[in-house]
């Protein structure tokens, strides 16, 4: 986890600034404006540049804050203290309600579809009679603590920042988390982030209304500074202009939504009060000229200037080695008799009219090394598919431990003790090793999205991590932990993720091509290492190509060609098998 | 309500419709080709209009020194991607494609503006004006961005929608402006009266549909731009020019948001920013297809067009609501039937 001192620094810093003599009265408007933005776009760098949820319709949710206020501050005359959590749960539960639609979409659906809605919502603002329509809702009350009131953009400043600071570390606090990992994980696609426990689903939903209460707490302190409300500044205009604010700052840093948002304020200031001066009388000269400055910013750094300013510090290796005499418990194992862990029965899928698995049979004993090899495209990932709930069989029929488990989802087969790695590596890259494989103990660890805000996950956090940092060891990358994953060679990338199946901590193990990409001695190590997990009473059942490794390892060996099981036996068996050997060379030997 | 009533709504609608269908169109086609959500196609639609409203009435638009003045731009560009190979023939090439070519169509522009041209004059040069616009706007925007993100692009396309929307309040004022009809001919059948201009509207619509599927049927071209489409690297590595695909999307949306601006603008008057939302609207047209299918985006804006025209008359207030919360439930629908799939393009 990051240092806090130079966020105390910025703190006070931001507390210094009005007493500074000489400082411009605009200027502590403009600063006003910045934090109001910022809180804004900070729940978007969570949505758009973590969660990979990009969405137009942020300024809809400032609206609703700001309205809920207004309309309850004047009609009904409620203090604005009484009316901020109310704005809050405004915001949150309109983003339920839009997100039960909008998180479900895929892909490009999501950014127009938010645009849509901000669109719609925007033209029901200035309709709507209680809103007051398109002149909205004025003499709303200021914020005020005893006699005093905020009246002034200085008094209130206070109120900006002090909440803009509680939301960032708020938010960084939940992205260092159980959560927030699984948070982290969804820009690279559900599967992974599925296979071990995560709801994705829920954890969009939960970025989504995060993003959408920043918004409202904007729009409620945006309210009370302006002592008036119209639709104008909840438009779909100001919903664009909130996720570039995101983009150019940074979208995939916390700290990235404040820069943004200072940039773009400060830009377009300027660029009001001082281009008349070159251009006298052009009056919408300074939006031709933000425009254009805007794609040449994102021609020069696409990524944003937050990480391009942190390019420039020295490197700072935050290698602190988790304390790993913490002990995690283990999974709650079902209670069975039964010595057969999986049983495939007559396994069937079609895609279409390809029959891509053919009522294959066969199971895995406790404490069993099986393999299940063939050609390429004979159905063995898809068989894994199969037995992990990534698809669901045509017909046929997997049980665990006896217990019939068809069409589950991945989330529930993983807590029957069943985990997996990837054929094509399913890593986050820009996480460390240390929190890639941590994501495999998900399901071990229990603290929620709210205590991990608070911190008050430490003592589960340090056990997972823990756990974690256990198993990459023991798969002997102790040396790459704090590396980003994508920094590691393939080979390694595939052992990142059998210590993140690991930490599942399984009674199977599905190892799809764990040895593709290694060299000799690794892939010695890496038999030796399954090895030593069978006789610790674990069973595996991988896929391999490399028959050498395969037939010295595996107890048991299942063929498949053309989605058809053609021989199961020892490796001795198979060896010699006239099926398997017309099946890899074309001709009976 | 009576049948009359209902056959002037529902072809109201259409003749709307069928407008964004244009543009859901050349919604679909950048997207497939370049990844970019093209916000400033509204953009080409007012520049069309507005030019060809402007040339009628006899001024002069400022969009043809713009196409000028981004010509240059372009050609500095190439220069700048070509300097550590530069020989005369691509000097030559970028000079005439860039330079030389919109100077023309500009001298050509002056001379006409004083005198009222014909309205067959006043349209060549309107489209001619908006597709180099198009073009060069590829050229200096989004070519050097094609490797980035959906989401860069996007960010990218609203700077631009600003800065086109901000130049067109300078070359054609506040005001908004009306065109001559392109045909002025009517007749009537039964209790409705077709107008040219809307017999101009439906015809140039099928005929687009007809040439698009045609050109990506067919040709050598339109199966390149396809290829792209569905996978750049691949396509590179088949030899196709994936710089060249974007241009000819950007030309061919160029096209249609002029010609789509230049059939409205006699029916209804335009103002320098009501293109954004005539563009949103083929945007909620071209979401319903799905962002792939051209017939099926077709169907959608001609829904799109009639509900429109139904709400306007029935709750003129909650009109545009009503358009675009359509989206949700169709959105839904998508989402239920298309079953999640694994992404991970970043």
């Amino acid at each position: 986890m990051q240092s806090r001192l130079p966020i105390l620094i910025f703190a006070l810093v931001m507390a210094a600034i009005p007493h500074l003599p000489g400082m411009p009265p605009f200027w502590i408007v403009l600063l006003d404006n910045i934090g109001l933005t910022a809180l804004v776009a900070m729940g978007l760098v969570l949505l758009t540049g973590v969660g990979g949820l990009t969405s137009f319709g942020q300024a809809a949710f400032v609206g609703f804050g700001a309205y809920t206020t207004a309309v309850l501050s004047t009609t009904y005359g409620l203090s604005p203290w009484l009316t901020l959590p109310l704005s809050l749960v405004v915001s949150g539960l309109l983003a339920v309600l839009l997100g039960l639609v909008t998180v479900r979409l895929s892909g490009h659906y999501l950014p127009l579809g938010t645009l849509a809605w901000g669109l719609g919502l925007f033209y029901l603002f200035s309709k709507l009679e209680f809103l007051g329509r398109n002149d909205g809702i004025s003499a709303i009350p200021p914020l005020s603590v005893g006699s005093f009131k905020m009246l002034s953009p200085g008094s209130i400043y206070y109120a900006i920042w002090v909440a803009v600071i509680l939301s960032a570390l708020l938010t960084m606090n939940l992205l260092d988390s159980r959560t927030g990992r699984a948070i982290r994980a969804l820009r690279r696609g559900h599967v992974a982030a599925e296979a071990f426990g995560v709801q994705t689903p829920r954890a969009k939903m939960l970025v989504f209304i995060h993003a959408a209460v920043l918004a409202g707490l904007s729009g409620w302190l945006y309210a009370h500074l302006q002592r008036a409300v119209n639709p104008t500044p909840f438009g779909a205009q100001a919903g664009i202009e909130y996720l570039f604010i995101a983009v150019v700052g940074g979208a995939g840093y916390v700290w990235g939504g404040v820069l943004g948002a200072a940039i773009v304020v400060v830009l377009k200031e300027v660029l009001q009060s001082y281009l008349p001066l070159i251009l006298p009388g052009s009056g919408q000269v300074e939006t031709i000229v933000f425009g254009i400055m805007l794609v040449a910013l994102l021609q020069l750094a696409p990524g944003g200037v937050w990480p391009w300013l942190m390019s420039l510090l020295p490197e700072r290796s935050d290698g602190r080695k988790p304390d790993t005499s913490l002990k995690l418990e283990a999974r709650t194992r079902a209670q069975s008799q039964s010595n057969v862990l999986l049983q495939v029965e007559k396994a069937r899928k079609q895609f279409g009219g390809v029959i891509a698995v053919n009522n294959v049979s066969f199971d895995v004993q406790a404490r069993e090394i099986v393999a299940l090899i063939g050609p390429n495209g004979a159905g063995k990932s898809t068989t894994f598919n199969l037995i992990t709930g990534v698809l669901s069989a045509t017909s046929g029929s997997i049980s665990v431990l006896g217990k019939k488990v068809d069409n589950a989802p991945p989330q529930e087969i993983v807590k029957l003790g069943i985990s997996r790695t990837f054929q094509h590596v399913k890593l986050v890259p820009d996480m460390t090793v240390l929190e890639n494989v941590a994501i495999g103990a998900h399901l071990r660890g229990h603290s929620g999205p709210i205590s991990s805000m608070l911190r008050l996950d430490r003592a589960d956090e340090a056990k997972l991590l823990a756990e974690a940092a256990r198993q990459i060891e023991r798969v002997g990358l102790g040396e790459q932990m704090h590396q980003l994953a994508g920094s590691l060679s393939l080979g390694q990338q595939r052992i990142v993720e059998i210590a993140r199946a690991l930490c599942v901590d399984p009674m199977l193990l599905l190892l799809d091509e764990p040895a593709a990409g290694l060299r000799h001695m690794e892939k010695q190590r890496l038999a030796t290492l399954l090895r030593d997990l069978r006789d610790g009473g674990m069973s595996v059942l991988l896929v391999e190509h490399d028959m050498g490794f395969v037939m010295n390892l595996a107890d048991r060996i299942v063929v498949l060609d053309f989605g058809t099981k053609i021989a199961e036996g020892t490796p001795a068996t198979i060896k010699t098998n006239p099926e398997v050997i017309k099946a890899y060379l074309g001709v009976a030997a | 309500m009576n049948t009359t009533i209902m056959l002037f709504l529902l072809q109201d609608g259409i003749t709307n419709g069928a407008i964004y269908a244009l543009l859901g169109l050349a919604l679909v086609l950048v997207f497939a080709v370049t990844r970019v959500i093209l916000i400033p196609q509204g953009e080409f639609v007012t520049y069309g209009a507005l030019t060809y409203a402007s040339l009628a009435a006899g001024q002069m638009p400022g969009t043809a020194k713009l196409a000028l003045a981004m010509g240059i731009a372009a050609f500095v560009f190439d220069l700048f991607v070509a300097r550590q190979a530069l020989h005369a023939r691509l000097i030559v090439r970028a000079f005439l494609a860039n330079i030389v070519l919109p100077a023309i169509v500009l001298a050509v522009t002056l001379y006409f503006a004083g005198q009222k041209p014909p309205v067959a004059i006043c349209i060549v040069l309107s489209l001619v004006i908006v597709a180099m616009i198009g073009l060069y706007l590829y050229r200096i925007a989004f070519q050097p961005l094609a490797h980035t993100s959906v989401l860069v692009l996007l960010i990218a396309s609203v700077g631009v929608h600003l800065a086109l929307q901000g130049l067109g309040l300078l070359f054609f004022g506040a005001e908004g402006q009306r065109g001559p009809a392109v045909l002025s001919t009517s007749f009537a059948a039964g209790a409705l009266r077709f107008t040219g201009q809307s017999i101009a509207v439906y015809g140039i619509t099928i005929a687009f549909i007809v040439g698009l599927w045609l050109f990506f049927g067919l040709t050598l071209y339109g199966k390149a731009l396809r290829a792209t489409a569905v996978n750049r690297l691949g396509a590179r590595l088949a030899g196709i020019r994936t710089s060249l695909s974007g241009l000819i999307a950007f030309l061919l949306a160029s096209v249609i948001g002029a010609l789509s601006g230049i059939l409205i603008v006699p029916i209804t008057t335009l103002y320098y920013d009501s293109g954004f939302l005539i563009g949103l609207k083929g945007f909620v047209a071209a979401i319903i297809g799905g962002l792939v299918s051209y017939p099926l985006t077709a169907v959608a804006a001609l829904f799109v067009g009639i509900v429109e025209a139904f709400s306007s008359f029935y709750a003129s207030n909650y009109k545009e609501v009503i358009v675009f919360m359509l989206l949700i439930p169709v959105l839904l629908l998508r989402s239920l039937a298309a079953p999640a799939v694994e992404e991970e393009k970043d």
